[in-house]
């Protein structure tokens, strides 16, 4: 039986109080996030999740129609524009690491028109961040972001690895 | 044997392969970073560039006067270049590689049959059988085979193969591709491809020209483009023909055996059409000036 006066009890009731908001939109997101998809060429990046939530209008910025709160983007409002918040918000939930293997192409011949063009994770990091960097100076370059490794120099024969100047180009 | 296009070909097919794969790219995300020019190097290894992939320098090189960019090379098989426009405020880039044809005149122009049309859409040629002809190089509507010269004594053909070997035919996307950061290159199936170009254009007619370079040109290519300015502003060769480069050919193909027993009255054949024909070439030269840099 539950027995309101015991101390526990209230303790677990507090407890349960200072939860639930915990499990609403937007307070459960994580502070930081380490983006490490391009670790061969490139330093993770430590995306700041927290300052980007200050920053934009609202979540849907970048969550589409994910987040429960409401939908930015006029062409996906046409069927999603009252969502409640749903179980998959991350970014590579729907936006795929891999998006040019067999079996990706393959599960997109199958989709509907609205979702054939759904980029690879990089094509929406890449697409959505630049526009808006570029908007509120934030930074556009691509060692801005994240540095490049040294296997990263190697493969853009840049650094210790760039060839010896020439004497003249254009022939 | 015939190679598969020719087969195709035969079969009265001009329409490629059903489930061919291809390449969207679409100029209005391309950054012009460069890195799939550093892709290309290492996947197909290539010598070391002159400056690194990283030196945005290289947009203000042109040749023959300033009438040309860079152009795919023996040692580059796709090229990045600059573009400015009236109709952007913003610089456009442009990659430049093997359109790989459904029609491809390389193919058809090579006479010991070195090169052959995957059923997956690559173009792709056997250095061992090429003879260093350059038959390719003139047939090439987009001016694409490079002539590697780094070898006297075994000169061949070089250029993009769609990384075939390595990738394409195990299910893999171009190097080029999966390197793109912005996913201004989409690999996936012809057909689909035509789809998303489409529907991007629907969503957003005021971003793009309403034209899907490659779609039908010269018989259609496995690779397509869309752009937010007109195509001859950014180097596309937009006065190319909608048909296959072979329907010109195809009936002098056919007539090439024949041509043996009846040698002595086609050249006086020959002779009376190029001097009734004469004077009637004007515009040819002017096709050939805006195709340099297409
Ligand atoms: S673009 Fe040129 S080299 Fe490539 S397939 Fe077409 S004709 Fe051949
Ligand atoms: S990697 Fe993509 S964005 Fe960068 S230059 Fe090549 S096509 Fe353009």
């Amino acid at each position: 039986m539950f027995v309101a006066s015991s101390w526990p009890a209230k303790g677990v009731l507090l407890l349960l109080f200072l939860l639930l908001p915990l499990s609403g939109y937007a307070t459960d997101a994580p502070e930081g996030i380490v983006i490490d998809v391009l670790s061969n060429h490139y330093e993770p990046v430590v995306f700041d999740h927290e300052l980007h939530v200050g920053v934009a209008e609202d979540c849907s910025t970048c969550h589409h129609h994910t987040t429960g709160t409401g939908t930015a983007d006029s062409y996906c409002a046409r069927c999603h524009s009252n969502e409640a918040e749903q179980e998959l918000v991350s970014c590579q939930d729907c936006h795929l690491a891999d998006p040019f293997s067999a079996a990706a192409i393959n599960v997109k011949s199958g989709q509907d028109l609205f979702h054939v063009d759904v980029s690879g994770l990089k094509g929406a990091y890449h697409q959505n961040c630049i526009g808006c960097h570029k908007e509120m100076d934030g930074p556009t370059g691509c060692q801005d972001c994240h540095a490049r490794t040294e296997e990263g120099d190697r493969f853009f024969y840049s650094g210790q690895f760039a060839p010896p100047p020439a004497e003249d180009s254009g022939h | 044997m015939l190679s598969p296009a020719k087969k195709a070909l035969a079969a009265g097919n001009l329409a490629g392969f059903p489930d061919g794969m291809g390449v969207l790219v679409d100029l209005t995300r391309c950054v012009g970073c460069r890195s799939c020019e550093a892709a290309c190097n290492r996947e197909q290894g290539l010598p070391a560039p002159d400056q690194p992939f990283d030196d945005y320098s290289v947009f203000e090189q042109s040749f023959h006067g300033g009438t040309q960019k860079r152009r795919p090379t023996e040692k580059a098989y796709t090229v990045v270049n600059r573009y400015e426009s009236e109709a952007s405020d913003k610089p456009i880039y442009r990659k430049i590689q093997c359109n790989h044809c459904n029609e491809p005149a390389c193919l058809t122009s090579c006479f010991v049959g070195a090169y052959t049309k995957t059923p997956e859409g690559a173009v792709t040629y056997n250095s061992k059988v090429c003879v260093g002809c350059r038959n390719c190089m003139v047939a090439c509507p987009f001016h694409v085979p490079a002539y590697s010269y780094s070898d006297p004594i075994d000169p061949v053909i070089k250029k993009c193969i769609f990384c075939y070997d390595s990738r394409v035919k195990h299910g893999m996307p171009p190097a080029c591709v999966e390197i793109c950061p912005s996913q201004a290159l989409i690999f996936g199936k012809r057909d689909e491809l035509l789809k998303i170009a489409r529907q991007r254009m629907t969503k957003d007619p005021a971003k793009y020209v309403d034209h899907i370079y490659g779609e039908h040109e010269v018989g259609g290519t496995s690779w397509l483009y869309l752009s937010g300015v007109p195509f001859e502003e950014v180097g596309f060769d937009t006065s190319l023909q909608q048909e296959p480069i072979i329907s010109n050919v195809k009936d002098f193909l056919g007539t090439v055996p024949m041509v043996l027993a009846i040698w002595p009255a086609l050249f006086t054949g020959f002779h009376l059409l190029a001097t009734k024909g004469k004077g009637d070439h004007h515009d040819h030269g002017q096709a050939e000036e805006e195709g340099e840099d297409s």
